[in-house]
């Protein structure tokens, strides 16, 4: 099988369409970014208090937030999260809201206030610790336990919470359950002293406001040092101008990336950075892939014009270049469809990158480079041929690790 | 099939093994579930992974120098009063933006080289700066003071791993964060409410024992009045909690006045000596400890000076015990104070036990993730992984024919020494190292793409086929390193910069894009040099 066997399409000759194809995207982006949604930033980076609650039924977003408003969390954001069956929903609560003197206050202001039905002086079992669960029990020894009772009763209290957490998915909803993985007389004990509210914490993530600040300027750092490595690494193997083309390309694709993240009001997470440097990695890897061919052709064809000669290698490794994207494409969507929910973010900017990544090294690395040619050409009056770039790396023959 | 490919053949089942066994050890046995089981013991799964809660803290490492400079104003006090040098007043003007900081006022000028001669002896961590009307500044040195702070840190890493190790968290992570300053971060496998644990790290556990000057007053006003107004000289008030005289009554809130200096502080604790006991009068829970040798020499003086008189014993700035010294007493206290339960007596032998922290620790961040949502986590991404790779396999035989054998191979191999190498280096592996995984075998095959690409040019151009594959490798092989080169670049700078889950996608994707230079070029030839040489000449190469 082959596609684009001869592939010979005038990609230069289209660069306006490429030009305002590239325009429209970014100063979309950058209208949202500016005038719109902003940049959503996740919690890693603008901080606050995310609590993940799963119920034993389904959720009264109302109730909900009645209960939260008593206890004066009136700003909190209530959001379903997956599929209704699972009974899940996302509590957030705002950086101002998150105070880095008693950090977890609105963890623990959230449990006790969807506590509605406590009684006084019980806790909540299905938002117990095994630590604190092992303390109840050796506290009350409802087994007689001799002298191994702590590690006794930590297996007991360990096997009770995992029924709850693995078997259970997080919410018991009465006594008698546990008597599937525990004495009766450990049951009982429960029963006194703890009672069942009709939900689960599964996870929770608190950022405060000085993390979330040395974060968002790491992350910056991040996408320049990532920047500044390919500038030179490329400027050191090529020429100045082929790193510089790269960069180009690769900010125009970060730049396209962080406006669909704005457009869309998704939110920029800690991993969705990952999935940025790793998508400057791929698009990079793009544009050297074609950089290296024109490099090789520019010696090989002296005589042709340039915007001949990166017509010409575009070209050739088109069927590469499509291959590549399409397989890469489709192991990155396998992970947006069924990578579940954490990595959502992720992958939707890796679905996004990768498809801007590899039309960009077409649509807008290569055309720099002739753009470039023209201007220093129109400069000195006479066509100048551009730089093949450093001989050493050319020599490619007889180079593979093998030993012939 | 010659000399080299047979060499080349066993140097690469020679590496799947060595990187299987990375992977999966010695199993037990070789059924499923006994490959999985040695596949957890050798492959380390993230807190994202496995549940877990993940921690940043701050040590306040001012805490730390104020306690330094506090000693050092004392031992000044102390020289001055020797030296017979006069002054005005000792002060710490801004204790919290310069705890460093000491102003010395009043001196006067014929006392400056004897000043001077006091300082470079005894407090030589210490600049001197002269001020007007003869005053003197004292700063600690940038050197001493980094040291100092970084000190603090230390010793907090140290304190709060002995804690946490007491509370029996198994492979708990204790380590400085560098990304801030003077921040620690602490993993806990298998903790999904920090809650206690969260109290237990952050007690100071300061165990000082003090001279009572006064008390008990019903309230800080009471105690002033009872005093005139001004407090005594180096005394200090604090506050306290009672027991009544039965077991579990609360007498309220109550104030004593007790000295500045201690009889007895927290390095004078034998560490391990707490034990949890009961209270012989009221039967409820207390706490003894046992001092040093150099504790309790300075405690049996103490006692033995102040027969009759009454010693507070003073836990985080609040006095727990008051006692009255009946007889000189050598090494031996107890804690009960106000109706505590098993479990705080219990926390609080813990904490004396483990030592005190230097300094104070404020949490900035606190990160939990239940088990069955990791365990959620995982299923979805080894789906997701699977399915993407099965994907890729399978395009890769349809669109190579014969050659797709080839890249299959490889990209199995590929995976192999990715794992083994995590395996090898106890790597961690979270949920985005899972789609760093993915994404490895995406991106590696970009590798064959080029080669195969490329030997095709070369046979189109009217190559035979050994020298299209000698050709095809040759031309593609420079640009591969280039394009590893770059991506390792953007790997490196996220695994310095990203933390927990991120460093561990870091991590995947470097490992697995040096494992693909080694599966792309060297397995991937050696098989077309393989196939090449069962071939008659100028028979085609099916790619």
């Amino acid at each position: 099988m082959e596609f684009f066997r001869d592939a010979n399409i005038d990609f230069l000759g289209k660069k306006w369409y490429f030009l305002a194809f590239s325009l429209v995207f970014s100063v979309a982006g950058l209208f949202s970014m500016l005038f719109w949604h902003g940049v959503p930033l996740g919690v890693d980076f603008r901080g606050g208090t995310l609590v993940y609650v799963k119920f034993s039924h389904p959720p009264d977003d109302n109730a909900i937030r009645a209960a939260l408003g008593k206890v004066g969390l009136t700003q909190a954001k209530i959001q379903r999260l997956g599929v209704a069956a699972n009974n899940e929903v996302l509590i957030d609560l705002d950086v101002r809201e998150t105070s880095e003197k008693a950090l977890d206050q609105g963890k623990v202001q959230i449990i006790n206030a969807l506590e509605t039905n406590a009684p006084a002086g019980k806790l909540d079992l299905n938002n117990t610790s095994s630590l604190t669960l092992a303390n109840y029990l050796l506290e009350k020894d409802p087994l007689r336990a001799g002298s191994d009772a702590s590690q006794r009763y930590a297996a007991v209290a360990k096997a009770i919470v995992d029924y709850r957490d693995k078997t259970k998915g997080g919410v018991l909803s009465s006594f008698v359950e546990l008597k599937a993985v525990a004495d009766p007389a450990v049951v009982a004990a429960l029963a006194d002293g703890f009672f069942l509210s009709d939900f689960g914490v599964y996870q929770v993530e608190i950022v405060g406001p000085q993390v979330g600040q040395q974060l968002q300027s790491q992350a910056r750092w991040a996408v320049v040092y990532s920047l500044a490595g390919m500038l030179i690494y490329l400027g050191f193997r090529f020429e100045w101008i082929y790193g510089v083309a790269a960069v180009i390309t690769v900010f125009h694709d970060t730049l396209i990336t962080v406006g669909a993240f704005s457009l869309a009001n998704k939110e920029i997470s800690l991993t969705v950075i990952a999935a940025i440097l790793t998508l400057i990695g791929y698009s990079n890897n793009d544009t050297i892939v074609i950089f290296d061919r024109i490099r090789e052709n520019l010696k090989m064809m002296r005589r042709e014009k340039l915007s001949e000669i990166v017509n010409r290698s575009i070209n050739q490794t088109l069927s590469r270049t499509i291959l590549t994207a399409g397989l890469t494409f489709l192991t990155v969507l396998a992970l947006y469809v069924f990578g579940g929910e954490v990595l959502h973010g992720f992958s939707f900017a890796l679905v996004i990158g990768i498809l801007i990544g590899t039309y960009s090294s077409i649509a807008i690395a290569a055309p720099i480079l002739v753009a470039y040619q023209d201007w220093r050409g129109g400069q000195r009056g006479a066509s100048v041929p551009l730089p093949a770039g450093k001989g050493k790396a050319a020599a490619g023959k007889g180079r593979v690790a093998s030993g012939q | 099939m010659n000399k080299t490919l047979g060499w080349k053949l066993g140097l690469v089942v020679a590496l799947l093994l060595v990187f299987l066994f990375g992977i999966f050890g010695l199993p037990k046995d070789f059924s499923g579930t006994g490959l999985l089981a040695s596949l957890q013991e050798h492959i380390h799964l993230g807190l994202d992974l496995k549940g877990g809660t993940h921690l940043i803290l701050q040590v306040q490492v001012n805490d730390a120098v104020n306690g330094d400079s506090d000693r050092g104003v004392e031992r000044l006090k102390e020289d001055l009063r020797t030296h017979k040098i006069n002054y005005t007043e000792i002060t710490k003007p801004d204790p919290a933006n310069h705890p460093d900081q000491i102003v010395l006022k009043g001196v006067p000028p014929e006392s400056t080289s004897d000043l001077r001669s006091i300082v470079s002896e005894r407090l030589p961590e210490y600049n001197l700066n002269s001020g007007a009307d003869n005053s003197w500044t004292f700063s600690m040195k940038p050197q001493a003071l980094a040291e100092l702070k970084n000190r603090a840190v230390a010793l907090a890493i140290e304190t709060i791993r002995n804690r946490i190790d007491q509370l029996g968290v198994s492979e708990p992570v204790i380590q400085e964060h560098g990304l801030g300053q003077y921040q620690i971060l602490v993993q806990l496998p298998g903790v999904d409410d920090p809650g206690r644990v969260k109290e237990i790290m952050q007690s100071t556990a300061m165990l000082e024992i003090k001279q009572v000057l006064g008390g008990p007053y019903s309230s800080e006003q009471d105690a002033l009045q009872q005093h005139g107004g001004v407090l005594p000289p180096d005394s200090l008030l604090l506050r306290g909690r009672s027991a009544g005289s039965q077991a579990g009554e609360d007498a309220g809130e109550q104030y004593y006045l007790v000295t500045r200096s201690s009889a007895v502080a927290g390095a004078d604790l034998r560490s391990g000596g707490a034990t949890v006991g009961r209270d012989s009068n009221t039967n409820s829970p207390d706490v003894g400890f046992v001092l040093t040798n150099e504790g309790g020499r300075k405690f049996a003086a103490f006692t033995g000076s102040h027969v009759g008189e009454k010693l507070a014993v003073v836990l985080d700035n609040r006095v727990r015990e008051v006692a009255t010294i009946n007889e000189q007493i050598h090494d031996q206290g107890r804690i009960s104070g106000g109706g505590m339960t098993e479990q705080a007596a219990k926390d609080l032998a813990l904490v004396l036990n483990s030592g005190a922290l230097p300094a104070g620790i404020k949490y900035l961040e606190e990160r939990t993730v239940g088990p069955s949502l990791g365990s959620d986590s995982i299923h979805s991404g080894v789906r997701a992984a699977i399915i993407g790779m099965l994907a890729v396999l399978v395009f890769m035989l349809v669109y190579y024919r014969g050659a797709g054998i080839n890249a299959d191979l490889a990209l199995v191999l590929n995976l192999v020494i990715l794992l083994g190498f995590m395996g090898y280096f106890g790597a961690t592996l979270t949920l985005p190292g899972i789609a760093g995984v993915i994404l490895t075998v995406g991106m590696g095959v970009d590798s064959n793409v080029l080669i195969f690409e490329r030997i095709r040019e070369e046979l189109r151009n009217g190559k035979t086929p050994p020298s299209a594959v000698e050709q095809g490798f040759a031309h593609a092989w420079i640009t591969i390193v280039d394009t590893h080169v770059t991506t390792i670049v953007s790997a490196a700078i996220l695994f310095l910069f990203g933390t927990g889950p991120v460093k561990g996608f870091a991590v995947t994707l470097t490992f697995g894009l040096l494992a693909n230079l080694f599966t792309a070029v060297f397995v991937s030839r050696m098989i077309f040099d393989w196939i090449l040489s069962r071939k008659q000449r100028g028979q085609a190469l099916s790619i």
